[in-house]
């Protein structure tokens, strides 16, 4: 729209017809204080607090809803304004409860801010005030009724943002309050609940603390904690998370993960994972120590030195006397992109070997291989934002990837963008397309062949023949279609897919995948056949070239499980991950297998090891992971134990004790040599500063070889796609990488893509989410409500 | 929005609903209609009614809950066969409209929002009914009771007890 200039407090503003004055002044950096507005939701106008006045209106006019018209004189701050505020907000306190002191919000709280700013904390109302029990509505979401401002932030939350409709209001007028979908009367407890997806929306956007959190309340308080913004660990979204960090005895603890300053690629949104699921961090199986094996079959703990001389010792005799060929590596989805570099470059050039692999929920290899040859063909998460017209086949992001879904939800809403979805499931998202067809079971292939022309392949695809049709024709009619595709697809199918949606102009792709850094692990490398950057093993690249890796593809993860059980793999080295439980393989199978584990628990793999190495988690280090969608965001350490090391260091300590050259695995020691203040900590002053430049310059000195950077660089340097930016990495930004793979020289489809999805869903996080105890009570809390409906139904 | 295998409604109700959906260009505008009708044939809103709309609107329970908890005149409890609803506001008020309140809960025996244990009256208080011009006024179910006196509020109460009372619908 065309813009208009206006006027408000005296300064000159432009911005297109139609905005609304409280957006356009925040842009132009002038805060009007709000309390039922939110970005993107629907307009309420409750609340009164927006009030500005405006010339030749009458009355003063709430900003909130006011679209800008050309002329237009305004003023934010008058004395009328300010007392129609204190007026507001001493309605607001006539029943709140004051109890700031305790209130989870005090020191985060819209109202407290206002309150103060406008002095209202004297009352007219000398009415008691009506106070009411706090209510646990599920275990993360806790309501306290009289802390309520009724700003309808929630509510709107939760039907326009979330579409799941958990919350409402009740009643009227000053009785009026938030209810949740079950009803006291109708529960079993006799307590009222939410059947929801326990996402913290509600929580998030609530503006006191009404609302508040099952891990956080009455915890600590905001300022006695560290903020620390860093990607959630869960799903292949990669939202940013920052989680409150407090010092104990043995590190520093997670009190609390959120949305804080919403600069994330998430935007407004955060799951209850990536809100709630930190806590296996302090779970109390957690393993501290190394614990190596001993005679008499048990696991015993002992000092680092001991355990790290032991596996390097071992793994350097087996190397040795049977063959890097007889070693096997795995890795894992929730490590970063430099340990997963590190760890294919240790197996391939200290190991000598190609048997590497990782537990894969996406076939990365043919994606990257099917757009081989084409740019800018690759899709962001924000594009899920954007994006005109979305074609989504398989997948289901409601449950498997919450941001991609909710993103979708938003674009349909507010661009009224066209969603198309084809599902052998009725998933949740087919509720904002414009059409859905119900592919058969298994029918992903007959519908990629059908979209491709194939007409012959539609009784396959899906037994509506007619909304087939009609649904290629729409999807066909797009242009700039983004195509977001899920992990059913792979190989062939996934190429068919990929070749139809390249016909159409300007789509982009992204294939959804399971864990933070499953695209990382792919991207990285961490594949028998496959060096970083998808260079197939055998053929020319940089790397093999710099680094003499063996030219024959390796053992893939079954292959070597297989071999284990002929008794061909002396050694396996597992990092981060549980293919034990995950390929249901049996023990007996191992027992001739040196075999050596990093990770925080003893899972069913950790458990069968020779050696375990504590890990620290994907929280308690820095570095860079890859989302779904090949976007690259900075990690940062937020938490810390004692006891446990990153899988950086172990990888590093355990080439080391195999004699390996330092300097050629981590290339440190290049650059300047001075202290850049790293002894002195932070807050040092002119030194930061420099190391600041230096680093967003590529020019920092790499001291030692326990330097992620160090392999940052040369995962820039080597590894096609990986231009990265390093001031937007560092500024807590994400970036859009697109690996540029070789055309392939095998025919996909006959490689064996071994894709086992997670299907993790809202509450679940693969082996990890076994040991957060807020996921399991959520597990159960879902159970509990299913049995009920059950009950209810029978 | 849907027609209904399973009514918990009349016959004749059921038929009404599915109508009163197709006659709106937002079928969720039937919302309010359906509730009165619903409490009018039950006696209140049940939660299998509220179910029922629910799934006849394509609406999830609490929205339906929303909406009726809103207005004061519907009711989720079962009231008196004759629900007595005594207006109170300003122009009853002024013309003894507490005086035919108190008089009601006397004779009647119960309080606001109570019914008398055999299930014959129940009383209310309530705003405006928009017959100020004869005020004082109540309302006995949908029929109108004007220019009131605690005599006369007997008089009409017996007619009720003896079933002669209108019981319009
Ligand atoms: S947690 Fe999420 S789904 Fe549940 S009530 Fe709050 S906003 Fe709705
Ligand atoms: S609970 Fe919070 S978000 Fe919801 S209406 Fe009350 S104050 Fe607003
Ligand atoms: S959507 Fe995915 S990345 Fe984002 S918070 Fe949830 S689990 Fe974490
Ligand atoms: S923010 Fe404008 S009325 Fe609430
Ligand atoms: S005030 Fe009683 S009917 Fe209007």
């Amino acid at each position: 729209m065309a813009d208009v200039t206006f006027t408000v407090d005296g300064k000159q503003i432009t911005a297109p017809a139609g905005t609304l004055l409280i957006e356009a002044c925040k842009t132009a950096g002038i805060e009007i204080p709000a309390f039922c507005y939110y970005p993107g939701l629907s307009l309420q106008a409750a609340c009164r607090m927006c009030v500005v006045r405006i010339e030749k209106m009458p009355k003063l006019q709430t900003a909130c809803t006011t679209p800008v018209a050309e002329g237009m004189i305004v003023y934010t701050e008058t004395p009328d304004i300010a007392q129609a505020r204190k007026a507001t907000l001493q309605l607001l306190l006539g029943n709140h409860p004051l109890d700031c002191p305790v209130c989870d919000a005090g020191g985060e709280c819209e109202l407290q801010d206002m309150t103060f700013k406008y002095g209202a904390a004297d009352s007219f109302y000398a009415e008691p005030k009506n106070h009411r029990e706090e209510q646990k509505w599920s275990p993360v979401v806790y309501f306290d009724r009289p802390r309520c401002i009724l700003c309808y932030r929630c509510v709107r939350m939760c039907g326009e943002g979330m579409d799941v409709f958990a919350l409402g209001i009740q009643n009227r007028g000053s009785s009026s309050v938030i209810a949740p979908n079950v009803p006291a009367h109708m529960s079993p407890d006799d307590l009222a609940h939410v059947d929801c997806e326990q996402c913290g929306m509600c929580i998030d956007a609530c503006p006191v603390g009404a609302l508040t959190s099952g891990t956080y309340r009455y915890k600590t308080r905001p300022w006695e904690m560290n903020h620390v913004a860093t990607i959630c660990t869960h799903c292949g979204d990669g939202c940013k998370t920052t989680l409150g960090v407090r010092s104990t005895s043995d590190g520093s603890e997670i009190v609390r993960g959120d949305n804080r300053d919403k600069s994330g690629i998430n935007g407004d949104f955060l799951c209850n994972k990536g809100r709630y699921a930190f806590d296996f961090a302090n779970h109390e199986d957690r393993i501290t120590q190394p614990l190596v094996r001993q005679p008499n079959g048990e696991l015993k703990p002992v000092s680092w030195e001991v355990a790290l001389d032991h596996v390097g010792s071992k793994l350097r005799a087996l190397r040795d006397t049977r063959g890097g060929k007889s070693i096997g590596v795995i890795g894992s989805n929730r490590i970063t992109n430099e340990e997963a570099y590190l760890l294919q470059k240790f197996a391939r050039t200290v190991l000598g070997t190609n048997n590497i692999d990782h537990h894969r929920t996406a076939d990365y290899v043919s994606f990257a291989q099917s757009l081989a040859g084409h740019t800018g063909r690759t899709a962001s998460l924000n594009d899920t934002l954007k994006a005109p017209a979305i074609l989504l086949v398989g997948g289901d992001p409601t449950n498997q990837s919450p941001a991609t879904a909710w993103n979708l939800r938003t674009d349909v809403r507010l661009n009224r963008a066209r969603l198309y979805v084809a599902n052998s499931e009725e998933i949740k998202l087919r509720r904002q397309a414009k059409a859905f067809v119900q592919l058969a079971p298994f029918g992903y292939n007959a519908f990629a062949a059908y979209l491709a022309g194939d007409n012959a392949a539609a009784a396959s695809a899906a037994s509506d023949s007619n909304a087939l049709s009609a649904f290629r024709d729409a999807v066909k009619a797009e242009e700039n279609l983004l195509i977001l595709i899920g992990s059913e697809l792979r190989g062939a199918e996934l190429k068919k897919l990929i070749d139809f949606g390249l016909t159409i102009p300007g789509a982009k792709f992204a294939l959804l995948s399971d864990y933070v850094n499953s695209r990382g692990a792919a991207d990285m490398g961490l594949l028998p056949d496959m060096l970083p950057g998808y260079m197939p093993v055998g053929s020319p690249s940089d790397l093999a070239t710099e680094y003499a890796v063996p030219n024959e593809p390796g053992l893939d993860m079954l292959e070597m499980f297989d071999s284990a059980g002929r008794g061909n793999l002396s050694a396996l080295y597992i990092v981060g991950s549980n293919p034990v439980a995950r390929y249901g393989i049996d023990p007996a199978s191992l027992k001739d297998t040196f075999i050596v584990v990093q990770d925080m628990f003893l899972t069913e793999t950790a458990a069968l090891a020779d050696v375990v190495l504590p890990a620290a988690n994907l929280y308690e280090k820095s570095g860079s992971v890859t989302n779904s969608y090949g976007d690259l965001q900075q990690v940062n350490k937020a938490g810390d134990r004692a006891g446990v090391r990153s899988d950086f260091e172990m990888i590093v300590r355990i080439a080391d004790k195999i004699g390996a050259d330092m300097r050629k695995l981590v290339p440190f020691g290049k650059g300047l040599r001075a202290d850049m203040g790293q002894s002195r900590g932070a807050q040092s002053g002119e030194a930061d500063r420099h190391a600041v430049w230096l680093t967003a310059n590529n020019l920092e000195p790499r001291l030692s070889p326990f330097d992620a950077f160090a392999i940052l660089d040369e995962i820039q340097r080597l590894v096609p796609g990986y231009n990265i930016l390093r001031l937007q990495l560092l500024s807590g930004n994400d970036q859009h990488l697109s690996p540029v793979a070789p055309t392939p020289l095998v025919q996909i489809g006959t490689r064996r893509d071994q894709v086992l999805p997670a299907n993790d869903s809202l509450f679940t996080s693969g082996t990890l989410g076994r040991f957060s105890t807020m996921l399991g009570d959520l597990q159960q809390n879902e159970a509990q409500r299913l049995i009920q409906i059950q009950t209810a139904a029978d | 929005m849907s027609t209904v295998a399973n009514t918990i409604f009349s016959p004749e109700l059921a038929a009404r609903f599915d109508h009163l959906v197709t006659i709106y260009p937002l079928s969720r505008s039937a919302l309010v209609p359906m509730l009165l009708y619903a409490q009018d044939e039950i006696g209140y809103v049940s939660d299998a009614a509220v179910a029922e709309i629910a799934q006849r609107l394509d609406l999830v329970e609490l929205e339906v809950r929303n909406v009726l908890s809103y207005y004061s005149m519907l009711r989720t409890k079962p009231a008196g066969k004759y629900n007595v609803q005594v207006c109170t506001n300003i122009s009853c008020m002024l013309r003894g409209g507490y005086k035919i309140l108190d008089h009601c809960k006397e004779t009647l025996g119960i309080g606001h929002k109570q019914t008398t244990p055999d299930g014959v009256f129940s009383l209310e208080e309530v705003e405006c009914i928009g017959a100020c011009c004869w005020a004082p006024a109540m309302q006995i179910n949908y029929d109108f009771h004007e220019d009131l006196t605690p005599e006369k509020v007997d008089v009409l109460f017996q007619m009720y007890r003896d079933g002669q009372g209108k019981d319009v619908k």
